[in-house]
């Protein structure tokens, strides 16, 4: 295997901790977010105060890693400011790139802070060409991270056809739906993903487990999944539940609890001309930001040398304990 | 300004002659101003309609009708891309965008910024502005304090709004197509099986309640919009058109019922009762617009 | 050993539904729980003491009662992460009081998962870890526990002060995964 040159490795932090064992894992680049609406895991406990913020940036840049925040909600009429002030606070510390995903925020960023970096959140849904090319001819994106929804020859594609990096996701929960359109959990829960930050919020999640050990997820009073005991749990998100049909019954409508794992991709990305490879997981715990970046420092770092890595002990780690190549192997997965 | 209605694009995949007979009806009956025309979901189905398309454009602009052609709302592929290629340089009539690739392509040329992209802001609304959009349809999701927050920002940009007040409320799209996955293909082998469910394919909980409606890639609401209890409140707030989404059947019936609410020749109350028998026999919501739970219906009493 | 069936009953709605036997006497089963509870007092002021950041990072949470069942012990533990006066009781588990969460896994699930060396996500994925009752909460907790520095079997171990060298090595036992903390 001939050597290519190593990619950028951009690991999630959902806390300062987080991004301490992110970094010291070995991580190329840490994401993260501030508490409240402004990103796209607002969750009950998670994400960094603007101090926390920038002790984190300091903690980085003191070890050469690079933190990146994400700030890629899209804000509803009337309460901008909340995230201009993200915003600010994030350039005030000296972040090494904003994410974004509202066009109204990056036309903020351009009109107030011309010379901070941004990079295009996959929350933007900019799937093509073109579209990735109009975010860079208006707002200067210097870099577009993608939808889990390209084939690897896609990818290539669109490399050749735009004028800014590519960060990819390799591992991690598989969104189903198109990023920053997908409204099913308002539907349901009156909390926007789009708008508040948040899927299939904890406080409306319920999980009721039975004499027999069957486990049924519930989002409100809507039956997300049931397991039968012993059988492997997934994220309790609409787009993993199991539902009926007319003609069908009891099947993953949308997708299997499964994690997107790239491990053995990672060869053809880097040759695609993806510049950062992402892993999803600001919700995880450290022990998965651990294990997760350490293995993938490993083997970014073995195919750049043209060794072959051994990464199979990533599997416990993923959703329903199973792995899928996702969209990246082939159209037939569409 | 006068309030009007229009017809948001067929978002299910209809028989060919199915849809231009829709579309012939609409000009003859429908009391819409403007109507939307075009693939929005799948770009596989696009040329199924198009040796209609050219008669169905004159007979709408015959009687008077603004034609606008809705672009792709998820462009990945290279079919994609070349649909909205095609649709973008459709310099005869105003486009509306429904993915970012369209603006791209519209590079500045004055257009409707279509509900599939994401307007949830005064900054969203002067970004889009400055891009040439002279009009705006609102994503389903905006609760009212939103409309009327961006209405009174519109008006100063020189942008109309729109809103959607009738049919299924569109909630996700994916690069997967779930009819085919439930019939065991893939969508490059999908035999166009969505033809079978003209208004969707419902899924349903495992406890068997009905929960969603399947379109393609395209995830919808079971329950249909209704918003005929809030007309005037929306007409208050300065939105200058309601969008009507078509259904299999009742549609034309559904945009005379909501001219008359317009008109005040009817109640809410009563439009509602009526609208019971346009299409599909399934509960009405309008839980997004009161910042409640999308499937929610608001009205005491009333299901 | 106790079986799944004889831990408290699960359900979906908080507190009242987790009170398992309300009108059962105090200590109706020969467990000298009272001998446990200064240690286990000791053990959470001083968690609490050196981690002020935890409490603002549960919010609300803070004032829940979370039940943690560690099946197969006879006893469970009822712990309120409250700021102000955090509480951590043993409880025979034939009269558990009212709470709003339970954590419920093996013994040596739990505690590699307060040591740090696993994914509660993943604990949950397999079935090993359940959760009922108020999910926020649960949330808000796993995420403020694991922003701590050291961990929490590590502070626990601290507190046994002279003795901590052999109850980390029994800890390291049960856990069955040796001492592999960074």
């Amino acid at each position: 295997m001939t050597a290519l040159p190593p990619p950028e490795l951009v690991c999630p932090a959902g806390t300062p901790a987080g991004l301490r064992t992110a970094v010291d894992a070995g991580a190329d680049t840490v994401y993260c977010g501030f508490q409240g609406p402004t990103n796209a895991r607002n969750f009950p406990g998670l994400n960094f105060t603007p101090k926390q913020m920038a002790q984190a940036v300091i903690y980085a840049h003191e070890r050469d890693a690079k933190v990146l925040a994400a700030i890629n909600s899209f804000p509803t009429a009337g309460r901008t400011h909340i995230w201009k002030q993200a915003i600010d606070d994030a350039v005030e510390c000296g972040i090494d790139a904003i994410i974004i995903a509202d066009i109204g925020m990056a036309r903020y960023l351009a009109a107030r802070h011309p010379d901070q970096r941004v990079h295009l959140s996959v929350q933007a849904g900019a799937s093509s060409a073109e579209a990735i090319r109009f975010w860079c001819d208006r707002f200067d994106i210097k870099r577009v991270v993608l939808p889990r929804i390209l084939t690897v020859a896609e990818i290539r594609k669109v490399h050749d056809e735009i004028p800014c990096e590519i960060e990819a996701f390799v591992f991690g929960n598989i969104g189903m739906m198109a990023e920053g359109r997908c409204s099913l959990t308002n539907y349901v829960t009156g909390s926007s993903t789009n708008l508040d930050g948040v899927c299939s919020p904890a406080n409306h999640v319920h999980y009721h487990e039975d004499d027999q050990g069957n486990l049924t997820s519930r989002l409100c009073d809507v039956t997300i999944d049931r397991y039968a005991q012993g059988e492997n749990a997934g994220y309790p998100t609409i787009c993993k539940g199991r539902y009926n049909v007319p003609h069908k019954e009891h099947y993953y409508a949308f997708e299997e609890p499964v994690s997107l794992n790239l491990t053995h991709l990672l060869p053809d990305l880097m040759r695609a001309g993806v510049t950062a490879l992402k892993i999803e997981g600001r919700q995880r715990s450290r022990a998965y930001v651990r294990a997760v970046v350490s293995a993938f420092r490993a083997a970014v770092d073995d195919y750049a040398a043209g060794r072959t890595p051994d990464v199979s002990h990533l599997l416990a780690l993923t959703e329903g304990q199973r792995e899928t190549q996702g969209a990246f192997r082939s159209k037939t997965w569409r | 300004m006068e309030a009007e209605l229009t017809m948001g694009p067929v978002l299910f995949n209809w028989e060919p002659d199915i849809w231009r007979d829709f579309y012939l009806q609409v000009a003859d009956e429908a009391p819409v101003s403007t109507v939307y025309l075009g693939e929005a979901v799948c770009s596989k189905r696009a040329p199924l309609f198009d040796k209609h398309l050219e008669e169905v454009v004159t007979r709408l602009e015959a009687v008077g009708k603004d034609v606008v052609f809705s672009s792709l709302a998820e462009v990945t592929s290279a079919v994609d891309r070349r649909l909205v290629k095609k649709v973008a340089g459709s310099e005869a009539v105003d486009i509306e965008v429904n993915d970012i690739s369209a603006l791209w392509h519209l590079g500045g040329r004055t257009h409707v910024i279509g509900p599939f992209v994401n307007v949830h802001n005064e900054e969203s609304l002067d970004a889009f502005a400055e891009n040439g959009a002279h009009h705006i349809c609102l994503q389903p999701e905006m609760p009212k304090e939103g409309i009327r927050a961006l209405a009174g920002h519109a008006l100063k940009r020189n942008v109309t709004l729109e809103v959607q007040i009738f049919g299924r409320v569109p909630l996700a799209l994916s690069a997967r197509c779930y009819h085919a996955r439930a019939h065991g293909k893939t969508r490059d082998s999908c035999q166009f099986i969505c033809e079978r469910d003209p208004d969707g394919m419902v899924l349903r909980t495992l406890d068997d309640t009905p929960f969603l409606t399947i379109n393609g890639i395209q995830t919808m609401s079971y329950t249909r919009l209704n918003l005929a209890g809030e007309l005037e409140e929306l007409t208050a707030m300065g939105i200058a058109r309601f969008r009507l989404s078509p259904q299999s059947t009742g549609t034309v019936k559904a945009s005379t019922i909501f001219r008359d609410v317009l008109d005040k020749k009817l109640s809410a109350e009563e439009a509602t009762e009526q609208l019971r028998s346009c299409g599909p026999d399934v509960p009405f919501s309008n839980g997004f617009y009161h910042h409640r739970p999308g499937v929610e219906w608001r009205t005491p009493g009333v299901r | 050993m106790m079986t799944e069936h004889d831990s408290a009953p699960l359900s979906d709605t908080p507190r009242q539904s987790l009170r398992s036997n309300k009108a059962a006497p105090a200590f109706p089963v020969p467990l000298p729980l009272f001998v446990l509870q200064p240690l286990l007092r000791h053990i959470v002021t001083t968690v609490a003491g050196r981690h002020p950041d935890l409490f603002e990072r549960l919010g609300d949470s803070q004032k829940k009662k979370f039940l943690i069942d560690a099946r197969g012990l006879p006893l469970v533990l009822v712990l309120q992460p409250d700021g102000d006066a955090p509480q951590l009781h043993a409880h025979n588990r034939h009269c558990v009081p009212p709470c709003d969460v339970r954590i419920a896994g093996s013994f040596p699930t739990l505690l590699r998962m307060i040591d740090g060396q696993t994914d509660s996500d993943a604990l949950f994925f397999s079935r090993d870890l359940s959760i009922s009752g108020d999910t926020e909460a649960s949330v808000a907790l796993r995420n403020a526990i694991d922003d701590l520095d050291t961990t929490l079997a590590e502070d626990v171990v601290a507190c046994f002060g002279p003795l901590a060298g052999p109850v980390r090595a029994v800890l390291d036992y049960v856990s069955g995964t040796g001492r592999q903390r960074q």
